[in-house]
Parts: structure tokens; sequence; C-alpha cells
């Protein structure tokens, strides 16, 4: 795999007007796929379309495989694909049409009718953009950042809206890109899709980087997992606590069901275990209760709604 | 997860533009396709030029002057026919685009700024050859008979092109489409009426005649007259009335556009 980063971007700022929307936001982002995840207004867009080239920073510098995405745009715009959060189609235009046009703009393209049949886009036959369902278009779009054969494609929320199967046609194919050396930037709501299709995931709030690492590591850190079991009501939880390392919680929740928190590794599984078979109780229905991402994205940004 | 460079290489990259003509030829032939394919554009392209051709060009509604009304429409209807694709057509079109986000996608791919406004010009002169073959001949058929030189014609519709795609694409990059939308209609009316196209600009007030007259519709159809009904040579004062516009207007046009 290559290690140098595919995206740096260092103390970016950028306002509209007095609205700071980056505030001195540092990511690298390597080969393969990073997801970006924020609360609605936190940054995302923001900062993806200055990679892409469309806003200059007002401070800070972005590099983009190693180009900045607005002095040397001619230099980077063939070798990214772009899809948009919304539009860019000639409303007129069939879905065909379109893909194809972007096809023409490319030196080396993908088979347009092969990337068609996949994405589905067929049964769209001959009728206009405008017309197209909302998930219909989307996938048009899809297809359009990746028909040019690109290295790194960013994607701004590419399955919202979209019906589960066109969702898992969305994933399938970003699997497919990223196995095949294509390194995806994805901006996404959903910590189902961060968590199944990132190597690394980014959480901005408030116009900066709050958290940076696999998924795994980020779900690891910090939050407390939880272990729960049920056995025999009356359980002597004083002396399970004395046989767990000294930060761990163990509580009878109501009778006969029990929970243990704190760092859930297999030496506190086993911990539990023996001092079960110690204590003659057989633990039914253990289980380990892994924080999920959406866990942590809302421990870190905040669990109230935004404005 | 699969490592990455286990894939079937379907995806693997392999970036690169098109050659720039390639680029420019597709995204005009692209963008021209677009205009032939949408019923208002058509209306106001070639719709309403051959009607009031055909309407003021047999029936006896407007008192043309002397001669036949034909030799005094023709040139009119031309320079409507341009102001209708270069500026009507093209701003309500480069609007809805904007609007849409496919300038912001096209500004992401291969394709340069300069290449798509190549490419649009193109496809302006396209579809300006389509109406102005189409017109010509239902004047014929109407007994027109024009005369001058056909340089001289060439030089104003080049030049009143170039002034109405700078004001169509000022009035695009930098209103809403909707507000685009109607000025440019609006625009299209009011010019139609005042700009010398079916009305004889000396039908006005003297005062108001001055005015009229430096208008860009008035210099191209006053021109196209001067050329092909009295066989004038180079309209200097014409030509000069639009490469002033053309300049203000390419000129404004490329420090205000706003591609989203």
């Amino acid at each position: 795999m290559r290690t140098e980063p595919v995206l740096q971007v260092q103390a970016l700022v950028k306002r509209y007007g007095d609205k700071t929307a980056v505030n001195g936001l540092d990511l690298v982002a390597r080969a393969g796929v990073t997801a970006v995840l924020g609360p609605n207004g936190a940054g995302k867009t923001t900062t993806v379309e200055t990679c892409e080239g469309y806003r200059r920073p007002d401070s800070g510098t972005v590099r983009v495989l190693g180009l900045d995405p607005v002095r040397q745009s001619a230099a980077l715009r063939p070798r990214i694909g772009v899809m948009l959060q919304s539009g860019g189609v000639y409303s007129g235009a069939r879905a065909d049409e379109m893909l194809r046009h972007v096809a023409k703009l490319h030196a080396a393209p993908l088979d347009v009718d092969a990337l068609i049949e996949r994405l589905g886009l067929g049964s769209c036959g001959r009728t206009s953009y405008r017309r197209l369902s909302g998930g219909q278009q989307q996938r048009l779009a899809l297809a359009m950042a990746v028909v040019g054969r690109p290295e790194l494609v960013f994607l701004d929320e590419p399955t919202a809206g979209l019906d589960p199967q066109a969702r898992r046609a969305t994933w399938d194919l970003i699997r497919d890109l990223r196995a095949d050396g294509v390194s995806v930037i994805l901006t996404t709501h959903y910590m189902d899709e961060a968590e199944q299709l990132s190597d690394d995931v980014a959480i901005i709030d408030a116009g900066r980087v709050i958290a940076h690492g696999s998924p795994e590591d980020l779900c690891r850190g910090g939050a407390e997992n939880t272990l729960r079991f049920t056995g025999r009501p009356g359980l002597d939880v004083g002396s399970l606590l004395k046989a767990l390392p000294a930060d761990c919680t163990a509580a009878e929740l109501t009778p006969g069901s029990y929970r243990v928190g704190g760092k859930v590794d297999p030496q506190l599984l086993a911990t539990v275990t023996s001092w079960c078979a110690q204590h003659g109780v057989m633990p039914d229905r253990i289980s380990v209760e892994r924080h999920t991402l959406e866990d942590v994205f809302l421990e870190l940004t905040g669990k109230e709604l935004r404005a | 997860m699969t490592a990455v460079g286990t894939g079937s290489g379907t995806y693997t990259p392999r970036p690169g533009a098109a050659p720039l003509p390639r680029m420019i030829g597709a995204q005009a032939a692209l963008e021209t396709k677009m205009l032939l394919r949408n019923g208002e554009q058509l209306l106001l392209t070639v719709v309403i030029p051959t009607l009031l051709l055909v309407l003021f060009g047999s029936v006896d509604i407007v008192d043309t002057g002397a001669g036949e009304a034909v030799d005094f429409l023709a040139p009119g209807i031309l320079a409507l026919a341009v102001m209708s694709t270069a500026f009507t057509g093209q701003a309500i079109a480069t609007g809805f685009e904007r609007r849409y986000g496919v300038l912001k996608r096209l500004a992401s791919s291969p394709l340069p700024r300069w290449g798509l406004m190549t490419a649009k010009t193109v496809s302006v002169l396209v579809t300006e050859v389509l109406q102005i073959v189409l017109l010509t001949v239902i004047a014929f058929a109407l007994g027109w008979s024009p005369q001058g030189n056909p340089l001289a014609v060439l030089l104003l519709l080049v030049l009143g092109t170039a002034a109405f795609s700078g004001l169509g694409l000022l009035m695009a990059g930098t209103l809403k489409a909707e507000a685009t939308l109607a000025a440019a209609n609006l625009v299209f009316l009011l010019l139609l009426v005042g700009g010398g196209v079916i009305v004889p600009l000396d039908k006005f007030p003297a005062a108001a005649q001055d005015v009229l007259g430096l208008l860009p519709i008035s210099a191209l159809s006053d021109g196209l007259r001067d050329v092909l009904q009295h066989g004038a040579g180079m309209p200097w004062g014409d030509l000069g009335i639009l490469a002033v516009w053309a300049v203000v207007g390419l000129a404004a046009a490329g420090r205000f556009f706003r591609w989203e």
C-alpha cells in the first residue's frame, strides 16, 4: 500500500462573511477510504470543496495528491473524481448521455456500458435527468465521479436517501475502488457506512477535526464498554468487584441481571467467567457491548440537536 | 476488509485528460443537443423569428417604408435570431446550468473553463447558422432580394453575437436562474419592439431614436438593413456600437461571472 498521503490539510481556515466554516483544520488522508463525519454545519462540505479546488483557503495549506487544488488545478482535475451532494447534470440530458460525455473528457475512461449496467442506470432509458428518481440521480453522480479512472474520488454523502439495494451497490463499488487502488474521501451521516467502508475516520465539529483514526481505534479509545450476564439473583457483587481491575464497575441491575463496566478485553472476560466458576455460577446470556462509532460520535459531538 | 490492490483491476487508476479539441468538441456537441432538445428554447430561437417573418412579411401590419416588406423585415429578423440565441437562450440555459451545479461539476472535470466557454460559443454559432439558413430560405420564398457585401454581414453577425453573448453571460453569471429567465425574456420582448426589428426606429420620437439607436439590437438590425436592403458598404457606425457592447459585456461577464 502506498503510504504517502493523498490529502494533506494544514491549519485550514475558511470564512463566509463573519461565519467561520472551517477553523484551523488539520487532516491527513492516506491511500484507502477515509470517511469524514460530522454534524450538519461542521465544515465537512467546505473542507471537501476546498480540496476539490472550488474554494480558496483564507489561510492554511491544502495539498491533494501533492498538488495545490487552486493553483495546480489543471494538473489535478484529471486525477480526481468528484461527486457533488446534488445536481451537476444538464436537466435535459439522459443519464447515459451525460455519463458518456464525462467519459469523453478523459483519456482512458471506464467502459461506460459496463458502469451503467453495474449501477443499474440502464433502466433510465430515454428519461431526462430532471425526471429521474433521487436514487438514480445519486447513482449517476457516482458514476460520473469514477468514469474517468481517477486516483482519488471525493464522494459527498453518496448514499443519502438511497434505498437499501442502491446503498449496497454503492458500498460494493466503493470496496471495489479501494481494492483496485483508488483512494476515496467520503463524507457521510451514516455511521455504519463509515464503520463498514473506511480505513480511517475523521470526525469534524465546529470546523476542526476532533478525532481521527481507524474505526476500531475510535471505538476502543475513551469510551467504556459493557459486559452483561445473567445468573442466580443475589450474587456477591462486592466480591466480583474485588476480582476485577481497579477501574471497573459491577452492579446487579435487576435481580439476576449483572453488568460489568470497564475496559472490556479478553482478560476481563476471563476474570468474570473464572469468578463465576469459583462461585458455582453459570453465567447465562453473557454478552459484550462494544461501543459503536455512533456512540463515539455522539459522545464527542454532543447529543443535542444542532441549529 | 480486503487489501488494496487485490481487485479485478477494472477501476485501476488511469487518469488523464482527453485532448483539448476532443473535449471542446464533445462539450459543444452536448450543449447544442441540449439547446435543440429544449422546447422553450426552440420557441424563442426558431418559432418566434419564423412566425414574425412570415406574419409581417405577408400581411401589411406595420408600415415598413418603401419597397417590399420582406426586404425591411429579413435583416431585422436575422438580428432577432442572433439575439434570441446569443443573449436570451444562452442567458437562460447558462443561468440554469449554474443553478443546477452543471457549471460547478464541469469545473472539476479536465475541461478548462475557457474550454467550456469556447464550446458554448461554438454551440451558439452552430445554432445561429441553422437559424439563418432556415430564415433565409423563408425570406427568399417571400420574395426577398438581398444586396450588399457578405463580409460586412458576417462581421455584423459575429460582433452582434459577441455583444449579446457578453450581456447574456453577465446576466446568467450574476442573477438567480429565475431572475435571469424573467429578465432575459423581458429584455427580448422590449428589444424586439424597440430595437428596429419589426418596427422602424423612425416611428419613435426623435429623442428616443437617439437612445434606441445605441442598443446592440438596433445597431445590428440597422447595420444588416443598411447592407442587405440598401447595399451599403461597411456600416462602421453600427459595427463600432456593437464592438463597444462586446468589449464592455464580455469584460463585465469575465469580471463578475460567478460559477455557483
